[in-house]
């Protein structure tokens, strides 16, 4: 069973350890680099990108605009191939309704494809506490599971962890979930590979039930999509008696003629290749071939409130692609884990806030983890403003608690820039005091002095310099033009 | 064409002599400066911080005080982004018609310098003179939000005796971000010393970039580092000449 986010520190404390981890710091930045310069590759190849990105915003854009309408249209189409569709407003909601189709089939097992909104809704916990073993399937979330462990990238979840370090977590904890490692194990990829295949192997062949998320959901046929690129996902789509899917609400798109769009921008933006290697869909049951029993259940957890938010229902158009974790220089040095959430690095510091809130001090502080400088909006493929929903956010969380000394200050630095004389006061008094000011000073200030020295202010402000070399006042001349 | 000068707050408070650099520089090339004393701050750390909606008297000051102008020329990326992006927004906040007007037909008059030079005086060669190594770090609003592409760079390799040295990783956040320096210390120090250590190892004296907070950060850091390295703004390269040295 993975571990849990709940009880985390706010971002900055949590970065401040994960900066100070050389290993960590290596291990992300290798792996973000080369993503990273592998998408760009991809995309600059292609001229018809910017097309592309518009289409996509465009499409979500439309979908989210009339989501009840598209939800009923799924609804009804998987009903009419044979599947059961089931509405959750929350977490909980949605862990009951899996957990009882589960139940109800007499497995102690399930076989899990790699999906975020399962992992947002702590299904695996809720699962084990109703005496089932949810198997992830996905290497990476292999083994993000057998370490105890919590994923930090969306796209690869176990990007803080070298292959020593996975070599260890194999030795030590295949055997108690299955077929064990060979004890001869080396940290070779391909050697890694081929345990956690023939570990998994005994999985799929023994599950008579898959739960999977989806990337999309074809309106107007009521078919699901998964995009990956093990092969996984592909086996507990098939091999299993019983599918069920947990999809968020945003995932809808109209027709097969938007999905292609989407199937060329999340590849390369997500694993900086020009198509993933597997891509299924599945429409209800096909008699005598896949699962005979198809359950989709769609998840709300939020996700209207945050369709209610005019500024912050971009977000909505996220496709989990991770390109703008794999840019943000922020997530590079953070690590995921100082983010509290399943979401990491911007998308996260946007997404969480909006579903879980900003009552607690983690939530709270995650629209400051970003230094606004753009990268993620620039890769973006469905174009969300990531820095203006950021901004947003904080407007919010300053009118929360906690914020009165800042709201003062910022308060007393408006009144002062509203009139001129007065930052001329302001300006004269830095320029007679300016060498009392220690190098390092006290309280807040110790977050700018203890790595960088303060700049001296001049003797003369430009305001003065201005009035003293034009004969002019320098508070309070207008010098608007004839 | 009557030109006035937005030095920004920062700039005027801590960096006079950037704004002398733009008055110098601007009448070497024939124009006409103009100071509109009654100028103040732009809003961008209130707006950032998420206060942006206490700004609503600093739009309308802006506005008011730049009415008027032909251009309004300004030595910060960032600020220059705020008013041309944010501005339209706040006023569009305050439901005041009649200052959405006002701060719709300033915004196009409003140009980074870079920008100012080669779009509208048309010129890439300023006649400066400075025989140093230089390295230049674009800074994330003037490259994304102002989209100042190679504006500086063309800029910077005319100007004599100069040698305009690549910086790696360039388009990479220097980690500043205003109010995130002092809430995300260990991050914004961490992203400072990765562009520390990348300008020192292009063997430069110099560090330029056409946004002063940025060069407040890491100039402070290459200081208390004793990089050797020093931070100068472009309108201060540009300005120089033999006579009166940068």
């Amino acid at each position: 069973m993975s571990g849990t986010f709940l009880g985390l520190p706010a971002f900055p404390r949590a970065a401040h350890d994960a900066v100070n981890n050389a290993q960590l710091r290596h291990n992300l930045r290798k792996a973000t680099h080369t993503i990273r310069g592998k998408r760009a590759v991809v995309v600059d190849e292609l001229d018809d990108w910017a097309q592309l990105r518009a289409a996509g915003k465009a499409i979500k854009d439309h979908t989210l605009r009339h989501l009840d309408r598209y939800l009923i249209q799924v609804e009804e189409a998987v009903i009419a191939a044979g599947g059961h569709v089931h509405w959750a407003a929350d977490a909980e909601e949605a862990n009951r309704i899996v957990t009882e189709l589960v139940r109800a089939t007499g497995e102690r097992d399930v076989v899990k494809v790699k999906s975020m909104a399962t992992q947002e809704i702590g299904l695996n916990e809720a699962l084990a506490e109703a005496g089932i073993r949810a198997y992830e399937t996905d290497l990476a979330e292999l083994i993000v599971q057998l370490g105890e462990d919590r994923p930090s990238h969306i796209l690869v979840p176990a990007i803080h962890r070298n292959r020593s370090e996975i070599r260890e977590i194999f030795l030590r904890e295949m055997g108690s979930w299955g077929e064990p490692a060979p004890a001869d194990l080396t940290d070779e990829p391909r050697v890694l590979a081929e345990a956690a295949r023939r570990h998994l192997r005994e999985r799929f062949l023994s599950a008579k039930v898959a739960v999977s998320g989806a990337n999309f959901m074809v309106a107007e046929s009521g078919t699901l999509v998964v995009v990956e690129s093990e092969g996984n996902g592909r086996m507990c789509l098939t091999l299993p008696e019983t599918l069920i899917s947990v999809v968020g609400i945003e995932k809808v798109v109209p027709t097969w003629a938007d999905l292609e769009v989407f199937l060329q921008l999340l590849p390369r933006s997500s694993t900086g290749e020009r198509m993933n290697p597997y891509t299924s869909t599945w429409t209800g049951v096909t008699p005598g071939d896949g699962p005979q029993d198809f359950h989709l259940v769609l998840l709300d957890n939020g996700r209207t409130g945050v369709l209610a938010d005019e500024v912050g229902r971009q977000t909505l158009r996220c496709i989990r692609c991770s390109a703008c974790l794999n840019v943000c220089p922020v997530y590079e040095r953070a690590g995921g884990h100082a983010y509290g959430s399943v979401y990491p690095g911007p998308i996260g510091a946007i997404l969480t806030p909006q579903l879980r809130g900003t009552a607690n001090e983690l939530d709270a502080s995650l629209p400051y983890a970003s230094s606004l400088c753009g990268a993620c909006y620039d890769v973006c493929p469905v174009a969300i403003d990531i820095p203006e929903v950021l901004v947003h956010l904080r407007e919010q969380v300053t009118e929360g608690p906690g914020h009165r000394a800042e709201r003062a200050a910022m308060k007393a630095a408006g009144w002062i820039f509203a009139d001129p004389s007065r930052l001329s006061r302001v300006q004269r008094l830095a320029g007679r005091t300016r060498h009392l000011i220690p190098k390092r000073l006290p309280g807040p200030g110790a977050a700018w002095t203890d790595t960088r020295d303060i700049p001296e202010p001049p003797a003369q402000s430009f305001r003065d310099w201005w009035a003293k070399e034009h004969g002019t006042d320098a508070g309070t001349t207008p010098g608007s033009p004839q | 064409m009557r030109v006035a000068l937005f030095i920004t707050c920062v700039n005027d408070t801590l960096y006079p002599r950037t704004g002398q650099a733009v008055v110098r520089l601007l009448e070497r090339l024939g124009c006409t400066v103009d100071f509109p004393a009654e100028q103040s701050c732009c809003g961008q750390m209130h707006w950032n911080t998420g206060y942006g909606k206490q700004i609503e008297p600093l739009v309308r000051h802006f506005a008011d005080t730049f009415a008027g102008y032909d251009a309004v020329v300004t030595p910060s990326g960032s600020c220059g982004a705020m008013i041309r992006d944010n501005h339209p927004k706040a006023a569009a906040r305050a439901e005041d018609p009649a200052l959405a007007d006002d701060v719709a037909a300033v915004v196009p008059k409003v140009y980074d310098l870079s920008e100012f030079l080669v779009d509208v005086l048309g010129v890439t060669d300023v006649g400066a003179y400075f025989p140093h190594k230089v390295t230049y770090h674009p800074t994330c609003h003037s490259m994304r939000l102002m989209k100042l592409g190679d504006r500086p760079t063309t800029l910077l390799r005319n100007v004599r005796g100069l040698e305009l040295l690549e910086l790696p990783g360039a388009d990479e956040c220097c980690g500043f971000g205003g109010t995130f320096a002092v809430k995300n210390p260990d991050v914004s120090a961490a992203m400072g010393a990765d562009k520390v250590r990348n300008a020192a190892g292009t063997g430069a004296e110099v560090l330029c970039a056409a946004d002063n907070s940025c060069l407040m950060h890491l100039g402070g850091m290459m200081n208390r580092q004793r990089t050797g390295v020093r931070t100068l703004h472009l309108a201060e390269i540009l300005a120089s000449t033999e006579e009166l040295p940068a």
